[in-house]
């Protein structure tokens, strides 16, 4: 479902006279239908650049990253006109970055179908299925209504993990799903994702977190420092 | 022109003041917008822009950068030196929009474009009552029943939370959130395909400005309608554009999705913008 070849990215300052920061090179893995690679590796290795290679928040240096979409053809979402990218993860994307944005003054049940809605599913079954969805991670009715963004983080992670999970996308991209969730929860959530990979999704994902690494992972793949090692990270982040 | 676009401008040239032999052979010839030689203003030099239907599209860039020109181009509502503009809703975007006569033009304002400008004088008559302001554009596209007006003004400036006691008042009498939003119930009065909304919430304080915010996402969501959205506020560029547009000196100099603008700016001046923010 998605082939990353020798994927590189750097990142050119051009306010230090165009300095270079390299975040990671020579990655290159495949990732199926229902399984999970886990990408691993020392703090700095660059896994957080690298999914947001994958979802195009950062623009690749170098590499392709070929996805095969749902009517089978393959994008290089490395090079995809914008327009493609945004279609697609409306439709087959998901990703739950490590922190929630909160959308201010919109509810968290209305937070949670928006993407359905705008997929053009019909709003009361969106409704149901997020009522749903929300009870079973033990987010009560009481606070259906309020803004995420008075949630503590523990709930705010939930409402994340499900915003992805809800629109059943058919690659999804995980940094860090359960770090802020307690044991109770993190089975749950992790049940979740184990549900929807055997339903035919394909994931990425990064967790500190050993159980759920060891739990959800069909496959690792190691990043390392390598040449980068000596570059002083603490500058750019 | 491709099939998705709701709108497609390609070069688009804007001057202000006269120009000389030297800016009129090469308006590329230096750096910033002003010929050092004659003084004119070249506010958008070479401009190509496509906005898909139902998109939102961020436009970013410091004061002067030409985000207002640009707007007020896409509403047919300034002299362009050249360039060329189509509009799927006008004749499938078979016409170019800056070349029609003047009783197409005002067609196509009053049906088929709505504007909020940065400055609520401009877009706003302020002696006369909200309803008469909004009523305007009503009648502008054709509508002749009193009663039918009324109540669509009515329920349009009570959309915006304009209490229904205030509605016969001037926006001269009103707060600089509530012009703004008198401004959105006239620029959606007659439901057009295409939104452009210059600096709607600057300068209002966080609260009216979330309600600003929320108004749109909400005829957004509600009618599918597409946006152009310019904003000195990253942030709200960052909630409500699917793809943003950065300018500098009448250019654009970046444009992508959203977040890769926001997290991963390629252009010099873009990465200036976004740290100044941090
Ligand atoms: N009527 C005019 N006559 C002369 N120059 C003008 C006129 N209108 C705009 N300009 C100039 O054109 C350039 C672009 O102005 P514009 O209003 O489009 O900028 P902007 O990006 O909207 O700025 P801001 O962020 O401050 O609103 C500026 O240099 C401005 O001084
Ligand atoms: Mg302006
Ligand atoms: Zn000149």
């Amino acid at each position: 479902m998605l082939a990353v070849k020798n994927l590189r990215k750097d990142f050119t300052m051009f306010i230090c006279e165009g300095k270079k920061i390299p975040s990671f090179g020579n990655v290159s893995f495949e990732v199926g239908a229902s399984s999970l690679l886990a990408i691993t590796g020392p703090s700095g290795a660059g896994k957080s650049s690298l999914l947001k290679c994958v979802y195009r928040t950062y623009l690749p240096t170098e590499g392709e990253i070929l996805y095969l979409d749902r009517n089978g053809g393959t994008v290089n979402l490395a090079e995809a006109d914008d327009w493609v990218i945004l279609s697609l993860r409306r439709n087959e994307i998901g990703y739950v970055s490590q922190f929630f944005h909160a959308m201010p003054r919109v509810s968290a049940l209305d937070t949670l179908i928006e993407p359905l809605i705008t997929r053009g599913g019909d709003a009361a079954e969106a409704m149901d299925r997020a009522s749903e969805m929300l009870s079973s991670v033990g987010i009560g009715k009481a606070l259906w209504d309020m803004y995420p963004s008075t949630f503590s983080g523990g709930e705010k992670q939930r409402l994340n993990i499900l915003r992805a999970v809800i629109t059943k996308p058919r690659l999804l991209l995980l940094d860090e799903p359960t770090a802020s969730l307690d044991r109770g929860y993190k089975e749950r959530i992790m049940n979740m994702i184990l549900a929807l990979k055997e339903d035919g999704t394909a994931m990425l994902g990064v967790f500190h977190d050993r159980d759920a690494l060891t739990c959800l992972s069909d496959a690792r793949y190691e990043m390392t420092l390598g040449e980068y090692c000596e570059i002083d990270r603490e500058l750019f982040l | 022109m491709n099939e998705p676009f709701a709108l497609s401008l390609e070069g688009l040239v804007v001057r202000h003041g006269d120009a000389c032999a030297r800016c009129t052979r090469n308006p590329d010839s230096f750096q910033r917008n002003r010929c050092p030689d004659c003084g004119s203003i070249w506010a958008a030099r070479d401009i190509s822009l496509r906005v898909r239907e139902g998109e939102i599209l961020g436009i970013v860039g410091e004061s002067g950068s030409g985000k207002s020109t640009l707007m007020r181009a896409l509403y047919l509502d300034t002299e362009t030196v050249s360039g060329s503009y189509y509009l799927k809703s006008y004749r499938g975007g078979e016409e170019d929009v800056f070349k029609v006569n003047p009783r197409k033009r005002k067609h196509i304002r009053d049906h088929l474009l709505g504007m909020v400008y940065q400055n609520p004088h401009s877009g706003l008559r302020m002696p006369y009552s909200s309803s008469a302001n909004v009523a305007e554009k009503l009648i502008a596209a054709g509508n002749r029943s009193v009663a039918s007006m009324m109540g669509r003004t009515n329920s349009l400036l009570t959309h915006i939370e304009i209490p229904i006691n205030r509605v016969k008042e001037p926006p001269r009498n009103f707060s600089g959130g509530m012009q703004q939003r008198v401004q959105i119930a006239k620029a959606v009065a007659n439901n057009p395909p295409i939104l452009l909304l210059d600096e709607v919430s600057t300068g209002l304080d966080l609260s009216v400005q979330a309600r600003v915010l929320d108004l749109i996402k909400r005829v957004q969501r509600e009618f599918g309608v597409t946006m152009i959205i310019v904003s000195h506020d990253l942030a709200v560029v960052r909630l409500l554009a699917d793809r943003t547009v950065v300018m500098l000196d009448g250019r654009i100099v970046e444009q992508g999705v959203t977040d890769q603008i926001m997290e991963d700016p390629q252009h010099v001046y873009t990465q200036t913008l976004v740290n100044s923010l941090l």
